[in-house]
């Protein structure tokens, strides 16, 4: 039963209705995952129909087969390599040319295509009437409409799907002409490559001919490693060709056979195909939407407004949830701490695990909702839009206009999450444009940042704080955008990618596509936290606890407390030992404030002893140019597990105890009071905070989504790298100039 | 009839596409969008900026920066 009987491939343009009609098919019963090796996603379901499982592979939306988009490459390897017994082609049917361009190509590639003409609804609509029967006969494939939103024509499509799996629908390969030019010489290079058998074990012999022609580098360098000569012979056949088409036409042989493609079409369709009853470059709907969404003026204030009620959308929806499962872990681990011994494992527990994946899950709230906002602009086609309002700014940074999307939801407008950020560049296409807004959205002032700059506001900048805060969100965007124009005219040096982009139709979202879109990206991120974050969350907590204090200390500050409760009055000391909250007498809360000091002095000389610790006071030699001394090192290295965790830490290394963050009064007076802080010091770790290394739920996803541990490793020392340069910058200017 | 580069067409101008000069994946690109000679194309607008441009083609809409459209030459109808 748990068989597969067929696979079906899901093949189209982006927008043509693709991912809803597979959505319609599988439900929620999908596994998303990626293609080996890259970073494209994977979607598979099966469907069930007459006691057979189908299973059905949602391939990359692309316009072409070239070789030049890991998509495409993704979509071309996946129909020669797994063979699917059917290729459903989804057509966007009030769009035909341009999409049957794609449909020409899976059937030059011999592939079993079959088309689905999808949003047939609008089409007719629109006045666009196609002749089914005719476009079936002509193509040679079997055709069938489909409205994939309601689910309307599923039934005649898998029929369809099924006659071609039964081999009771015959397709022919299509060959087409290319011209009086190329036909000769492709003639000659089928000989060539059939005779040769080159590469014929896994292409047809007329593609092999054909991707030589078109110049395609994955083809050429396969068969260059297979028979060297024949892919000489080849090459020079094609050099001939293309000098010849060159000196008459002024063009190259790629270009004649896209234009003989889009020839082909045109022809076909005109034979009574389609009849368009109305002109269609007319003005739709959409189009009159447009004239007021991306109008001049009125374009850039809805996109603001627009981006601040996602802003609102997310977090006072989430707010809620959020402080459920705070409630939910604080509770967890206040089971625990009531449940186990004192000691190591329970330490572990409570600080390592629950802390730290509690932390993180506490997130899922918001990765949830932002997601939620994020795909309702994105599947509306207002996402679209807004990189085409933004697109000349950001491309002077050598990033994309829909790299806007990543830098609002890291923190744009402080308090977002670089998280979800990170995985907002999904949109991306342009692959160097991608990896600069990934490598510099953390930039932005997500959430966790903002307490400490609250701290350190309040204690230096008191009554400053808006102007501050303004400033604060200034200096991370210009920080960013330079450093991504910096990034993209080195390590990822190189011309921009192509904007050329579609603007498609404004569709309102389905229901069913929101949740699965929104599900897939939040269950990622749950995922990580069970698996790496754990882990690394073990591993930093005992950074800041080994190697605890020497025996001789502990004992020194158990004498000490001794001591208190030595002196204290009998009453007291039993009051004060029971742990009663309630009513002790002043004498009583007197002696527990001072038993109180001497643990947070113990946590203090306990962290300052730990391996963090010592990180922290080893670093000082140089932390020192910034204005650091070692308490905020370790601070800033705790940091890395979670930005939150920095105030809680500076609380410790004080002597606070554990500071929360929310209530940090007394941790900014005791540092306004501190010695070695001034103003400028906390401008200068302010800068600091805003550049250095995400927190490594950050580095995870930045990971995931480069698929390279490399950038994550780059992403940490070149944020840090630069955060210390600046601070330092800051702090010795400053120090000269007398702050 | 006059030939422009496709940058310099204005709003709500139209013409039928001659030649697209642009090689590489950028002339991929272009084709891939059914911008190829022979095919219609009107100026729907542009962005805040100026850049890119959004035009019409076999029926959709699509956007372009200038110093793409500047490879496209359109054979435009006189004003």
């Amino acid at each position: 039963m748990n068989k597969i009987d067929a696979t079906i491939a899901l093949a189209g343009n982006p927008n043509s209705g693709k991912t809803t009609l597979f959505n319609t098919l599988t439900g929620a019963r999908q596994h998303v995952g990626n293609y080996p090796g890259v970073t494209v996603e994977k979607k598979e379901g099966i469907y069930q129909v007459n006691g057979r499982k189908l299973r059905i592979v949602d391939l990359p939306g692309t316009y072409s087969l070239t070789a030049y988009s890991l998509e495409e490459v993704v979509a071309r390897d996946f129909l020669v390599q797994e063979k699917p017994e059917v290729v459903i082609d989804i057509v966007d049917a009030a769009n035909l040319e341009r999409n049957l361009y794609l449909t020409l190509q899976f059937m030059e590639l011999g592939a079993p295509v079959c088309l689905a003409l999808n949003m047939i609804d609008v089409a007719e609509s629109r006045g666009v009437s196609i002749n089914t029967d005719r476009l079936s006969a002509s193509l040679g494939v079997p055709v069938v409409t489909t409205v994939a939103r309601s689910g309307k024509g599923k039934e005649a499509l898998i029929a369809m799907a099924e006659s071609v799996i039964d081999g009771k629908q015959k397709i022919r390969p299509l060959t087409i002409s290319y011209g009086k030019d190329i036909d000769p010489a492709l003639a000659e290079m089928d000989g060539m490559v059939a005779s040769a058998q080159f590469l014929t074990d896994r292409y047809p012999a007329h593609w092999v001919a054909l991707k030589y022609m078109e110049g395609d580098e994955q083809v050429r360098k396969l068969g260059y490693a297979q028979d060297a000569k024949v892919s000489d012979r080849l090459d020079q056949v094609v050099a001939k060709v293309a000098q010849h088409i060159e000196d008459t036409l002024d063009s190259y042989p790629e270009a004649v056979i896209a234009d003989q493609r889009y020839g082909y079409i045109k022809a076909l369709l005109k034979n009574n195909v389609v009849v368009h009853r109305k002109d269609p470059n007319r003005l739709f709907v959409s189009d009159k939407i447009d004239k007021v969404l991306t109008n001049r003026l009125a374009g850039p204030l809805i996109m603001l407004a627009v981006i601040f009620g996602l802003y609102r959308f997310t977090f006072t929806y989430s707010t809620a949830p959020v402080g459920w499962l705070e409630t939910f872990f604080g509770w967890l681990g206040g089971v625990v701490d009531q449940g186990l011994p004192d000691g190591l494992l329970k330490s572990m527990i409570v600080s390592g695990v629950i802390d730290g994946v509690g932390g993180v899950l506490g997130f899922v709230p918001l990765i949830l909702f932002m997601f939620l906002g994020i795909s309702f602009l994105e599947d509306s086609g207002y996402m679209a839009r807004m990189a085409y309002m933004l697109d000349r700014v950001f491309r002077f940074f050598g990033l994309h206009g829909s790299s806007v999307m990543a830098f609002i939801v890291s923190g744009g407008i402080a308090g977002g999450c670089a998280v979800p950020g990170v995985m907002a560049t999904r949109t991306l296409k342009s692959r160097k444009e991608r990896l600069a807004t990934i490598l510099t959205a953390p930039f932005m002032n997500c959430g966790a940042k903002v307490p400490i700059f609250m701290l350190l506001v309040a204690a230096f900048f008191a009554h400053h704080e808006a102007e501050v805060m303004f400033i604060i969100t200034l200096i991370a965007w210009a920080g960013a955008l330079l450093a991504a124009k910096f990034l993209r005219s080195t390590v990822i040096r190189g011309e921009s990618t192509p904007f050329v982009m579609e603007l498609p139709p404004y569709r309102l979202p389905t229901f069913k596509g929101l949740a699965i879109h929104t599900w897939e990206r939040t269950w990622q991120y749950i995922r990580k936290a069970g698996t790496v974050i754990l882990g690394i969350s073990i591993i930093l907590w005992a950074l800041m606890t080994f190697p605890g204090l020497p025996a001789a200390q502990r004992q020194s500050f158990d004498q000490a407390r001794k001591a208190i409760l030595t002196a204290a009055s009998p009453a007291d000391r039993e009051a004060v030992q029971a742990g009663s909250n309630g009513s002790l007498s002043d004498t009583a809360r007197a002696v527990r404030s001072r038993l109180v000091y001497i643990d947070h002095q113990e946590a203090e000389k306990s962290l300052q002893n730990s391996v963090a610790g010592r990180i922290g006071s080893a670093l000082e030699v140089v932390s020192r140019w910034a204005g650091f001394d070692w308490r905020t090192n370790i601070a800033l290295v705790g940091g890395f597990a979670a930005k939150e965790v920095v105030v809680s830490t500076l609380g410790t290394a004080y002597s606070l105890g554990n500071v929360d963050p929310d209530a940090s009064n007394t941790l900014s007076a005791t540092l306004a009071a501190a010695p070695g802080w001034r103003p400028l010091t906390a401008m200068s770790l302010i800068i600091f905070t805003i550049f250095y290394a995400p927190c490594f739920v950050t580095i995870v996803m930045i990971v995931r989504e480069t698929g390279s541990w490399k950038w994550g490793a780059f992403s940490m020392a070149f944020n840090t790298l630069i955060a210390f340069t600046l601070s330092v910058i800051v702090f010795q200017v400053g120090s000269l100039l007398g702050y | 009839m006059a030939k422009l580069p496709m940058r310099q067409m204005k709003k709500n101008q139209s013409g039928v596409i001659s030649a697209v000069k642009a090689t590489g994946e950028l002339g991929r690109r272009i084709r891939d969008m059914g911008l190829v000679p022979g095919s219609e194309v009107k100026i729907q607008g542009h962005a805040p900026l100026y850049d890119p441009v959004s035009l019409r083609v076999l029926g959709f809409t699509l956007t372009l920066r200038n110093s793409e459209a500047d490879f496209i030459v359109v054979d435009v109808d006189d004003e």
